[in-house]
């Protein structure tokens, strides 16, 4: 039931207005947390004592201008609203020209404002959070790149553009992931999220390469205005292409495995980088490619299973764990998974992936700053099995906590219901299986967000002995009650459908959807199964002792989930281990092979060097002679070759 | 009969001017100032000579207006005995370059405590009182930069001559000083003075073949002068034996003096022999002026003829690079492994020159076989220079170290030395964000689109087995333990030490931006007639 007419018109181009007024500000917002990791990295130990207070300047000075850029795109007509600065041209080679441009248009616009935003709050937190660490100053300038890479890969107007972004968001991802290096966990664990983001990474660079061979170009504004022209087969592909690199960046299946290890980061890190905004980047490749995804339906087919996948994926895999941020982690993969699945309903969709995203960003950086909060006062215990009646201990955190749990359950009227809701309304338009996939997964997510909540802040003290929890300072729960404010109000975005229509030049029209029952009964389906998937936990966690070490003995399935689903044994039964032999056998070739063939060559040049270095006797006699024969031979051979 | 006077250009030649009134001067200051002041004399006479002349140079060049879309084609001076368009400029700025590197190296004296690498009496036989007296006065051979004066006025003539004679006249000026100047090293004299010889006998050979090729090719077409020749050769008319015979035999005089195989076997005898700054100068500069004359003799006056001496120049740009790059393997002294090299440079030079075509198959954007061939001795040249100033700042109480073997651990003696020198050898080797990679490219292309494939293939792999031995050097610096005491570096005054910062510099900006010196070329890479 995709919306026909939908089809048939075409994908909006991407405009470019010039900037002018304070859209010339536009690269400053990129500029100035660029400037701070710059500062703060290659000043050393100078900018120890005021680095953090610079990296957090930084970036609220890059979230005021986002908001003043914000609200200067508001005042002016909606079709006028998408701006492109010009700030050089990058590189030319031939007829193929890659411009630095930056496009600030309502796609970007909103994910400034989350990424500054949020960022700014994440800083602030951080303060207190790392306050005691040695390389404090490093963790901030880590943090300050990996905004200014996230500013460039939504900023940029170019795929080439993205992806250095891209790369720069990996590339802090790696560095913050493995910032406390001297645990081999933590080392491992950056590794394997690096190597994992390589293979999404290939997807972005041989998509870019076929967009190029089918465009010519690879900027927004030449790939969208030809899209429909190009070949379906084309398209498709760069579409495959893109999902892979957004599979990996956004940890969907099959991909997901690095998301989980990357919680040995510091909380903060887990909260900026793998919950509200980098691993996002997958969704925000699709919105804003999908002047490419609305006109091949193969491919949105191939993203929306791959939602499905996740999103069931990340909600089993969170009922399982048993540390906190895991928990979590599970959950940002299942989140994620109903954004790409929205992403994947194409126009109907991709407003409400956007609107997911945004209010995901806020409620998941609640939480995990929340759960880092928890560990503060746990002397960074992160087994759930450990904590326990923590309400009156840690009272602000329980209660921003709390308004987290409310929203990502899509209780009305928080931030989540209204755009979960929108979701699995608009799947169940799109193909009943589909919707009911969404659906259960807003079950189990009742089922492992109240697990965790029981866990954590209700029943009896399990604490470990030395541990006295208390509650956070002022720098940590400020933020915390900034992102509850914001998970509890953000639903208000979509007033009036104002996200979709605020988006819609960017991404397209769409009529509304046909759905066979009133929407309130559909909203009324969801609390029911939520509901019961509360229940559920109440009755499985809430009514029974909660064992200090987790039971051996379980069903196959809690053990399944428990091992991530067996992501990681796959992963290395079927890539690693013939990946391995694959690699000895090229290394005995190599050795025997090449290693042989080159030294043998090597001893036979030598050999037949060594013998004619004979002829150079020093004597001139000889010399001359051979001068003579060379000249003889020249001239005889000119003569022979033209009278022959 | 009457005689009329030719018109000279005054304000053209004046590159050439200059630097020979500098060498005659120079000739009377040997006479007039007392020996305690002629070393700065000379060496302030030479260097404000050759930075006069790179300007006039640049004047000269400023007419043709290089940096606009159309540039002019050039100017005929001297009664069209010389032809200044873009290749000649284009030589002419870098020949002058070279040469004030050159007089830097030859200046220098704080490697010899205090006296030149120049022989103090060059007439006391080695190994005599006279010499030792020589030695133990100070004494040293000032003559030395009137000396190159000399030959970088041949030098300059060389690529601009317009016809055979101007152009064999050119030959003598640049060979007769440079003979002299290789047989003048204070230390290891004797090998020195073979080496003089050596090239002297073997040059004065070579040059009795160009001789006689002028005279057949006068017998061919009737006159001396390029665009003559040319028209015979394209009008067919003339006996075409004479054409070959005399062609071949130019060939054989130009090819000696880039030590093409198989006229090459006095090149490492010579470098080796010849006191460093010589052999550097040498080394560089002489390859510059003889390409751009072997480019001009072959495109202008037997353009025509293309299809005739094309083959034979494959087979030897494929002999000089198998030669230079099979011998070099076996080598165990520095600069007769920097001596082989260069005659592989010399085979990678003529496969560019390999991508001769006519005007109209050249599309535009694509590489022209001269502008690739200007831009690979462009870094050839700068790289080479400072190479050869590196190996003489590695010493012992005996002089310059030479032998490989005793290169090692240098890299941990002297880091920045040891590490400029291997950045050379990389670039010489052609390893890309080097200048030496864009130069091997532009070759290749340039030689690949005139349908020379079998000559790029073989120039391929010939690369990689320079590369083997260039790497080979680098291994013995940095990986292996020094024997004994070891190799020293003496750290040199500024002269020597802006030779190297200049060339290792030239290096790599070349290697990383060599747009716009090959859009430069580009525009003016043109011969007249």
């Amino acid at each position: 039931m995709v919306n026909l007419e939908a089809l048939h018109e075409l994908p909006p181009a991407v405009g470019s207005a010039p900037t002018d007024g304070a859209f010339s500000l536009l690269w400053l917002v990129i500029a100035l947390p660029a400037l701070g990791a710059a500062v703060l990295l290659l000043g050393g130990k100078r900018t120890d004592k005021w680095g953090h207070l610079l990296a957090t300047a930084a970036v609220i000075g890059s979230f005021v201008i986002s908001l003043i850029l914000f609200f200067s795109l508001t005042g002016r007509d909606s079709g006028d609203r998408q701006v492109t600065q010009h700030l050089w041209n990058w590189f030319t080679t031939g007829s193929y020209s890659v411009n630095f441009d930056l496009l600030y248009d309502q796609l970007s616009a909103v994910f400034l404002l989350l990424i500054t935003g949020v960022g700014s709050l994440i800083h602030v937190y951080s303060i207190g959070y790392m306050e005691h660490d040695v390389r404090r100053r490093r963790f901030f300038g880590y943090l300050n790149l990996f905004v200014a890479a996230m500013l460039v890969l939504i900023l940029a107007a170019d795929y080439v553009g993205v992806f250095l972004g891209w790369e720069g968001v990996g590339l802090a991802s790696y560095l913050l992931i493995g910032f406390w290096q001297h645990k081999p966990s933590a080392a491992a664990a950056a590794k394997k999220a690096f190597v994992i983001n390589r293979v999404g990474d290939i997807g972005l660079s041989l998509g870019t390469a076929l967009i190029f061979i089918t465009f010519g170009s690879t900027s927004f504004a030449v790939v969208s205005a030809g899209s429909h022209e190009a070949s379906s087969g084309a398209l498709t592909g760069i579409g495959l292409l893109l999902l892979l690199a957004a599979c990996g960046k956004s940890a969907q299946f099959p991909l997901q495995s690095w998301l989980l290890d990357a919680m040995e980061g510091p909380t903060p890190v887990s909260a900026l980088i793998h919950a509200a905004t980098m691993v996002t980047a997958g969704v925000y490749l699709i919105v804003r490619s999908n002047f490419i995804f609305s006109l091949t339906e193969d491919a949105r087919t191939a993203v929306i299973i791959i939602g499905c996948i996740t999103l069931l994926m990340g909600a089993v895999i969170g009922c399982a764990k048993d540390d906190i941020k895991k928990a979590l982690a599970g959950s940002t993969m299942s989140q994620i998974g109903y954004m790409v699945l929205a992403a994947g309903l194409g126009p109907a969709g991709y407003a409400f992936a956007i609107f997911h995203l945004l209010t995901h960003g806020f409620f998941k950086a609640n939480m995990f700053l929340g759960a880092g909060s928890v560990m503060h006062g746990m002397n960074d215990d992160v087994n759930m099995r450990n904590y326990g009646a923590l309400r009156k201990a840690m009272p602000i955190t329980f209660a921003t906590f709390g308004i987290g749990y409310l929203a990502i359950l899509g209780v009305p009227p928080f931030a989540g219901f209204w755009s979960k809701d929108k979701i699995i309304e608009t799947a169940f338009a799109d193909n009943f299986l589909v919707g009911l996939c969404a659906l259960v997964g807003a079950g189990v997510t009742a089922f492992y967000m109240t697990r965790l909540m029981l866990l954590t802040y209700f029943g009896e003290k399990r604490w470990e002995k030395d541990v006295h929890p208390h509650e956070s300072p002022k720098v940590m729960t400020y933020p915390l009650i900034a992102l509850a404010v914001l998970s509890a109000f953000g639903g208000l975005f979509t007033l009036n459908s104002w996200i979709s229509d605020w988006l819609a030049p960017v991404v397209g029209e769409h009529g509304e959807h046909e759905l066979g029952i009133p929407a309130i009964v559909m909203s009324l389906i969801i609390l029911v199964v939520v509901a019961l998937g509360v229940a559920v936990a109440v009755q499985l966690v809430g009514k029974r002792e909660v064992p200090k070490v987790a039971p051996e003995k379980v069903s196959v399935f809690t053990r399944a989930a428990r091992a991530d689903l067996y992501g990681d044994a796959f992963n290395d039964e079927v890539i690693v281990k013939p990946g391995v032999a694959g690699i000895r056998g090229l290394a005995v070739f190599d050795r025997s092979v090449v290693d042989g063939g080159v030294e043998g060559l090597a001893t036979a040049l030598s050999a037949i060097s060594g013998r004619f270095r004979l002829l150079q006797n020093g004597f001139v006699r000889s010399y001359a002679l051979a001068l003579l024969a060379g000249a003889t031979i020249v001239i005889f051979a000119l003569l022979a070759v033209n009278f022959g | 009969m009457k005689f009329t006077a030719p018109h000279i250009e005054y304000d053209l030649l004046s590159p050439i001017l200059i630097v020979l009134a500098v060498a005659v001067l120079g000739v009377l200051v040997e006479a007039a100032v007392p020996r305690a002041r002629r070393y700065v004399v000379q060496v302030s006479l030479s260097l404000v000579g050759i930075v006069a002349a790179l300007v006039a140079a640049l004047l000269v060049m400023s007419r043709i207006n290089p940096t606009s879309d159309k540039p002019k084609s050039g100017y005929l001076a001297a009664v069209d005995a010389l032809a200044l368009d873009g290749p000649t400029l284009f030589c002419w700025v870098l020949i002058l370059v070279l040469a004030l590197l050159g007089v830097l190296l030859f200046a220098e004296r704080r490697l010899e405590g205090g006296v030149t690498a120049f022989a103090g009496q060059a007439s006391a036989l080695p190994g005599t009182e006279a010499e030792r007296q020589a030695s133990a006065m100070g004494l040293e051979h000032t003559e030395v930069f009137p000396l190159m004066m000399f030959a970088v006025s041949g030098m300059l003539m060389f690529p601009a001559a317009n016809d055979l004679l101007t152009l064999f006249v050119a030959l003598e000026v640049l060979s007769l000083p440079l003979y002299l100047l290789c047989g003048l090293a204070r230390r290891r004299r004797l090998l020195s003075q073979e080496a003089a010889l050596k090239y002297f006998m073997l040059g004065a050979f070579s040059s009795g073949f160009f001789v006689y090729g002028n005279a057949l090719v006068y017998g061919y077409a009737g006159s001396m002068q390029f665009d003559n020749i040319a028209f015979a050769v394209s009008s067919g008319s003339g006996s075409e034996a004479l054409l070959l015979g005399g062609m071949g035999m130019l060939a054989v005089g130009l090819l000696f003096k880039v030590g093409a195989a198989p006229f090459l076997a006095w090149t490492p005898d010579v470098y080796q022999g010849a006191p460093t700054p010589v052999t550097a100068f040498m080394a560089a500069a002489t390859k510059v002026a003889a390409f751009g004359a072997l480019l001009r003799l072959f495109y202008v006056a037997f353009g025509g003829a293309r299809w005739d001496w094309q083959p034979m120049f494959w087979i030897i740009a494929i002999a000089t690079m198998v030669v230079g790059s099979v011998l070099a393997l076996s080598q165990t002294d520095v600069k007769r492994l920097l001596a082989y090299s260069s005659v592989a440079h010399a085979g990678f030079l003529l496969t560019g020159f390999l991508g001769a075509r006519s005007l109209t198959d050249i599309a535009p954007g694509d590489l022209n076989p001269v502008q690739a061939v200007l831009f690979y001795v462009t870094t050839y040249g700068l790289t080479t220079m400072a190479a050869f100033a590196i190996v003489s700042v590695v010493r012992d109480g005996a002089g310059e170290v030479t032998q490989l073997s005793r290169w090692a651990g240098l890299g941990k003696e002297s880091p920045l030395v040891a590490g400029s020198f291997a950045f050379l050898l990389l670039g010489m080797a052609g390893i890309p964000l080097t200048s030496g990679f864009t130069g091997k490219w532009a070759v290749f292309a340039s030689a690949a689109s005139a349908g020379a494939w079998p000559v790029v293939i073989v120039a391929v792999l010939m690369s990689a087995i320079a590369a083997y031995f260039y790497v080979k050097i680098i291994v013995v610096m940095f990986f292996s333990d020094p024997i004994g005491d070891g190799p020293s570096v003496t750290v040199p005054s500024v002269m020597t030490s802006s030779v190297i910062a200049v060339g290792v510099a030239a290096t790599f900006v070349l290697g990383v931006v060599p747009g716009p010196l090959l859009d430069l070329l580009g525009r003016t890479a043109q011969f007249i007639r």
